[in-house]
């Protein structure tokens, strides 16, 4: 197994094997901005996507020659709270908002803008929760960026419209997908999610330390591999996936793993895992496995060694498990919803499936071609590296700071 | 032969920027290919096909992209995807050609135009940076070395995007190529190249050994 590193101490130089030119292109690129402050916001330094996203993305602006500082909001339990029903209402579940909300995440807005430093040249807050931030600006200085991770199709109104006057008071806003976007009276920016190549979860693994993670969870390497990486939950729907294994299983003697994170702490996961279970029944092909919370290189070797790869989410974010599989050059079949689409050109990166039966067939299809599987795979590889990879990430914020600059 | 003015790479990269303006049928495709700004429309014909400079079969532009998997309307879909934007000089007569495709669909076909697709059509366009790479090139020897290690998206402006730039039917390296070092020659070679038909690092391939021959004649 190639030896881990601490992610901190990768540079834009180990990112020359895999990039080529891209990256002195990039350090060309970023030369106007040597030197100047961008400052990085949002509620939390560790867990979750975006915290693991700036955990990357600050120490290569800084190699840049940049000066990037990363702070987070503070606040108390009744803050959060505020802040994760604020999340589920604007991903369009019924508001469900503690009592006085909106003067708590008021009173929070007013304490952290207090507290922060926030006259530098570029300001990016992430998400929701520093947005109102933007009432520490002082005479329009600077330039202010919102970069919302989340899905904006569908908010509840009542926090939208909350919120929204803030929004529309920066000078830009990104999102990951068009889709996920509202109207709004400042320009908005598509950017979307990246994985890091050069993560546990993504990097090239050892064939033997693969074979071994097989081992260790008594699936047959010799046979075909269906593989979906997901948490147990009713959107990603483990038991279609099941049922669409089962015609495959007609034709092929293939097996199917299901992965996803523990559901100990989650008793809407355990019930779902537990529907999951019961549909499988007792076929030794099917390996449900409940993986600790922080599994990268186990669900690396899962992915590597899959045959084909599925996500059959019934609703999505973006899907980023579909870039993970696509950049290991595995072969995948997945629903048309969420940012799946963009990542699965159809026939071209990938099959897109729009019913259990639909999933079936590709995969069928796939097994029966391996040879149309492998090139899907290599063209699913080039569309990573091309759109999804940290590296591109950071080159869209080098050049809209670079725009900005301009106008 | 003079001294050549030299080849100036640059290094080239864009951000994309999501328009208040989508389309979930035909008719609304219709209306938006005619309200649509020119990067608009230079964003899902120009910009896309550079986009996905890997594959080699199957992909023209997004409107064709876009009636295929979204409206699974496969003859519209091939004639969107047969307009070569190799053949424009600018983007009002790309745009025309494209209307014209879905009006006359839309047209012959009243109630496929009405219907929903499974996922709508957002228009977004690109907004551009661009800067020197080193010094300029002014051998064919340097030329090549250029080439060889230009990123996929500086390649892409200059063999692709320079057509709008150029107003000509040529890219920025059969331009220099001709005007800078008097081998139209290689420039006509190099303009050959099909770029729906390569990735862009088998163009570069191709533009590689035709600069290598030609330093040797």
């Amino acid at each position: 197994m190639i030896a881990v590193e601490d992610s901190a101490a990768i540079t834009l130089d180990d990112y020359v094997p895999l990039l080529g030119a891209e990256v002195n292109e990039l350090r060309t690129l970023a030369g106007p901005l040597a030197g100047r402050e961008v400052l990085m916001v949002n509620s939390t330094r560790i867990g979750g996507g975006v915290a693991e996203l700036l955990n990357r993305i600050v120490p290569l602006l800084e190699e840049l020659g940049m000066r990037p500082g990363w702070e987070t909001v503070t606040g108390d339990r009744e803050f959060f709270e505020v802040t994760k029903a604020f999340h589920n209402a604007l991903h369009g579940s019924p508001a469900a908002l503690p009592a006085n909300a909106f003067d708590i995440f008021r009173a929070y807005t007013e304490y952290n803008r207090s507290r922060l430093r926030l006259d530098s040249e570029f300001v990016v807050m992430h998400d929701p929760q520093p947005l109102g931030l933007i009432d520490g600006r002082v005479n329009h200085a600077g330039h202010w960026i919102w970069r919302c991770h989340i899905d904006l199709s569908r908010p509840a109104p009542e926090v939208w419209n909350f919120l929204e006057p803030w929004a529309a008071r920066y000078d830009a806003s990104i999102f990951s997908a068009p889709d996920f976007a509202r109207q709004l009276p400042i320009p908005q920016y598509l950017f979307y999610p990246a994985i890091d190549p050069l993560s546990e979860k993504n990097r090239p693994l050892d064939s033997a330390f693969v074979r071994s993670v097989l081992e260790r969870f008594g699936i047959d390497p010799e046979r075909p591999i269906l593989t979906q990486i997901s948490r147990f939950d009713r959107l990603k729907d483990p038991a279609g996936v099941v049922r669409a294994y089962r015609i495959v299983k007609r034709y092929f003697d293939c097996q199917l793993v299901l992965a996803g994170g523990s559901a100990d702490d989650d008793p809407e996961g355990s019930v779902v895992l537990a529907e999951t279970r019961e549909e499988a029944g007792p076929d030794p092909d099917i390996h449900i496995l409940e993986l600790p919370a922080s599994s990268p290189l186990e669900v690396n070797a899962l992915q590597t060694a899959s045959t084909v790869v599925i996500q059959k989410s019934l609703r999505e974010g973006f899907g980023l498990t579909v870039a993970e599989a696509l950049w290991k050059k595995r072969p995948v079949v997945a629903s048309a919803v969420g940012g799946i689409p963009t990542q699965v050109i159809h026939r071209q990166t990938g099959l897109l499936a729009y019913s259990v039966e639909g999933t079936a067939y590709q995969i069928r299809y796939l097994l029966s071609h391996p040879e149309i599987a492998a090139r899907l795979g290599e063209q699913g590889h080039a569309h990573v590296r091309e759109e999804f990879l940290i590296t591109g990430n950071v080159k869209r914020y080098v050049t809209l700071l670079l725009l900005m600059l301009r106008a | 032969m003079g001294v050549s003015p030299g080849f100036q790479f640059v290094t080239a990269s864009y951000v994309i920027r999501i328009n208040n303006q989508s389309a979930i049928t035909l008719n609304e495709l219709r209306a938006g290919l005619d309200q649509a700004s020119d990067a608009s429309i230079f964003y899902h014909t120009f910009q896309s096909l550079g986009r996905h400079h890997f594959l080699t079969e199957g992909f023209s532009n997004e409107f064709a992209q876009w009636t295929l998997a979204g409206l699974n309307r496969p003859q519209l879909a091939e004639s969107l995807g047969g307009l070569d934007v190799r053949d424009y000089l600018s983007l009002a007569e790309l745009r025309a050609d494209l209307s014209r495709i879905v009006a006359e669909y839309c047209d012959a076909h009243p109630r496929e135009a009405a219907i929903s697709g499974f996922e709508p059509f957002h228009f977004c366009e690109c907004e551009e940076v661009t800067a020197p790479l080193g010094a300029p090139a002014r051998t064919l020897a340097e030329f090549r070395e250029g080439l060889e290690q230009l990123s996929h998206s500086s390649l892409y402006y200059h063999f692709l995007v320079s057509r709008l730039r150029l107003q000509l039917r040529t890219n920025d390296f059969s331009h220099w190529l001709t005007e800078g070092m008097g081998r139209a020659d290689l420039a006509r070679r190099i303009e050959r190249i099909d770029i729906y038909t390569n990735t862009l690092d088998t163009a570069r391939d191709q533009m590689v050994r035709i600069v290598r021959l030609g330093e040797q004649s």
